[in-house]
């Protein structure tokens, strides 16, 4: 075969089918200290390692909800932290059966001479990094590249670089044990119609796969992160069965049946929203030879941030609303859940931040 | 999207998955009037139209074989020729919902600096020649690419070539409302080894389906005819079994799940082998989200033509030999085939070095 199967070969088709396991999904707790100090202070909490450590802590021992996770990507800081107890946050996820992720890329930087586009750095060392992280526990990774809709964008050389920069993080990854959650992310924003991104969506997921081919990446061995295809964040919305339908076209159009899960990355759309569209795209009757899950962050933490405010006594609540979303997303990953009747605070707030970086 | 919708979009989404009926296949009757001629030699009767002409009505007419075909590709001649009665053979094939198919390559001229690459020529006019197909009842066509395994082979500059090519024909045939089967052939010549072969193959297939997007041709109203992933001809054989397992993973690594059908060349494996590979891919158990069933040239018709031997009185067991050749197939490409309608001519080796037609 075309593709490198090194020694981790059957760990990782092994973990990346876990992780695609129907009901259950992926929680994205990977802010960067900067990123996370923008949450912390929407709520009026100080940007301080005890606080982001007591945020983690508050979601991953919420009762209840491991069983509705098979994986959780952590920033760096957070692999090697512990409960208040003393407890691994690596051992209280494994022992929920739950697999640690670890985010490996170090941000995006300008691609010069475009309309800001970006390319994403974090290839240096990448290899030494990832033996690292797999001894401390972690069994995935993840890497964001970052791609706009415009009237000449996505350029061709953003295409090219970003697909690159994923097939290249994507093997050293295998090489060192863990699955690379590959993520190019379209990003909503623009005027744009859904036809408009699903046909950027289409022609940037050709252009990762071909690129992981390329670069001898055992497909079987990774997770899709995209985009969910939607009209652009200043056009009129539609459906969510629109949105299910481009979504799972786009898909099939691009991905080969051997990668065995996309978790889809929610951008911006409220907890609810992102909630009612995968449950639409799990209903869909049409050929989908891998699972569709979520790799959710803001829509799954916004209700539970605001609940908490930072204050001991609000911990109870918050992790019920944690739960509550928890619970949801992996209903719609089986395509059945019902809807929220009543939506504590937040659960409908768009969460989409213009140009989003972090 | 990023595909093109024209207004033949509907059209060729529906051939193309009937086409990929399971239970049904191709019959890739297009041998070129060189080609055909040496297969007439080789029974001794003489390469004139009549004969041609003959052998075809001889397919085309066996009773009963026609349920089990969804296609049937032609060679230019044939698209018009017609039975001794007077029927034109487009029309036998419709009224038994067997969808007209046509070859539309020009055959392949050698890429200059390399070892006997190729690349495949027959753009000019194209798009004319397929609109003159489509009104004669044509809705499928057929172009064929062909790259070879060696020591630096396929090489980069061949394999572009040929995804770049197939992908243009099939924009082409699109926008002229024929269904474009992508065949990148990788010939079995070479001493080379299954796992050899299916690098090849993920390779190459990787590289059309990028041209194909690059291209903006509708997967849905595509098919595939690739290669099986088998060892060199010049290797040991392997079991049915693992010629599926690396044939099918080799498929799941590079074939969007939007292409409704895939429908193997037959590649110079004798008719009865072609079967049981068909098959055994059929048995396999894993996630298949395309049909896999055949186009078969040399492996439906071999025993056919031995038997026939140009003669009127071997008509009718000729045509008998035939049917239980598509049946098998059939069979075949719902993984039920039980085996046992090989006779001599079914298992003999249909290689031939370095194949040309």
């Amino acid at each position: 075969m075309s593709c490198y199967r090194g020694k981790y070969a059957d760990e990782l088709i092994a973990n990346a089918a876990y992780i695609g396991t129907p009901g259950k999904g992926i929680l994205a707790a990977d802010e960067s200290t900067g990123t996370i100090g923008k949450r912390l202070s929407s709520i009026n909490v100080e940007n301080v390692e005890n606080n982001r450590r007591a945020l983690r802590e508050l979601l991953f021992c919420t009762p209840g909800c491991l069983q509705y996770l098979s994986g959780v990507i952590l920033f760096e800081e957070t692999l090697y932290q512990s409960t208040a107890a003393g407890k691994p946050f690596v051992d209280v996820l494994k022992e929920g059966g739950v697999l640690p992720g670890i985010k490996v890329d170090k941000g995006t930087v300008e691609l010069a001479g475009t309309n800001g586009e970006t390319t994403t750095q974090g290839l240096d060392g990448l290899g030494a990094r990832c033996a690292k992280y797999y001894e401390a526990g972690a069994r995935f990774a993840k890497w964001r590249a970052v791609l706009k809709i415009g009237p000449n964008e996505p350029s061709q050389l953003a295409i090219n670089e970003n697909a690159n920069g994923l097939a290249r993080y994507a093997i050293i990854c295998q090489e060192n044990g863990l699955v690379p959650i590959v993520e190019p992310e379209i990003l909503v924003d623009g005027p744009h119609d859904i036809n408009k991104c699903a046909d950027v969506t289409e022609r940037v997921l050709a252009a990762c796969y071909k690129a992981l081919n390329d670069h001898k990446v055992l497909l079987e061995g990774t997770l899709l992160k995209p985009n969910m295809v939607t009209p652009g964040s200043d056009a009129e919305k539609v459906t969510p069965e629109v949105i299910a339908e481009y979504t799972v076209r786009a898909l099939q159009r691009t991905m080969p049946p051997a990668v065995p899960a996309v978790v889809f990355l929610s951008g911006g759309q409220s907890e609810e929203q992102a909630t009612v569209n995968l449950n639409a795209m799990n209903k869909l009757q049409t050929k989908k030879p891998w699972s569709l899950s979520f790799s959710f962050g803001r829509a799954l933490q916004q209700s539970t941030l605001k609940a908490w405010g930072g204050k001991e006594e609000n911990v109870k609540a918050a992790q019920e609303a944690f739960l509550t979303r928890c619970k949801a997303n992996s209903e719609a990953t089986l395509g059945k859940y019902q809807g929220s009747s009543t939506l504590v605070e937040g659960a409908s707030e768009s969460l989409h931040v213009k140009d989003y970086k972090y | 999207m990023s595909a093109f919708v024209g207004k033949y979009a509907d059209e060729l989404i529906k051939n193309a998955k009937y086409i990929a009926t399971p239970g049904k296949g191709i019959l890739a009757a297009d041998e070129s009037t060189g080609t055909i001629g040496k297969r007439l030699s080789s029974i001794n009767v003489e390469n004139v139209e009549a004969n041609r002409q003959a052998l075809r009505e001889l397919l085309f007419t066996a009773p009963g074989a026609l349920a089990y075909l969804s296609g049937v590709i032609l060679f230019e001649e044939t698209l018009y020729q017609k039975t001794s009665d007077g029927k034109p053979f487009v029309d036998v094939l419709v009224e038994n919902n067997v969808v007209p198919g046509i070859k539309v390559d020009k055959g392949t001229v050698d890429l200059a600096g390399t070892n006997g690459e190729t690349t495949t020529q027959g753009f000019d006019s194209l798009g004319a020649r397929c609109a003159e197909y489509y009104k004669a009842g044509a809705r499928f066509a057929k172009w064929r690419a062909v790259l070879k395994i060696g020591v630096t082979e396929p090489s980069e500059l061949s394999i572009q070539q040929n995804a770049q090519g197939l992908a243009r024909y099939a924009i082409i045939c699109q926008e002229n409302g024929l269904v474009p089967i992508v065949e990148p052939e990788i010939l079995t010549d070479g001493s080379h080894d299954i796992k050899k072969c299916a690098a090849a193959t993920e390779t190459v297939l990787a590289a059309v389906y990028k041209a194909l997007n690059d291209q903006h041709v509708l997967l849905e109203g595509t098919l595939l005819k690739p290669n099986m992933v088998t060892p060199g001809s010049d290797s040991p054989k392997v079991a049915a079994e693992v010629i599926a397992e690396y044939t099918v993973t080799a498929l799941r690594r590079t074939v969007p799940p939007a292409v409704p059908g895939i429908v193997f060349l037959s590649g110079g494996q004798s008719e009865e082998e072609a079967t049981v590979n068909l098959d055994a891919m059929n048995k396999l158990e894993v996630l298949k989200p395309w049909t896999l069933s055949f186009s078969f040239g040399r492996a439906l018709q071999a025993s056919t033509l031995k038997t026939w031997g140009g003669k009127k009185e071997n008509v009718e067991k000729a045509q008998a030999g035939f049917l239980a050749r598509c049946k098998a197939n059939s069979d075949a490409s719902l993984g039920t085939y039980g085996g046992g309608s090989a006779g001599g001519v079914a298992s003999e080796s249909l290689y031939v070095k370095g194949y040309k037609y």
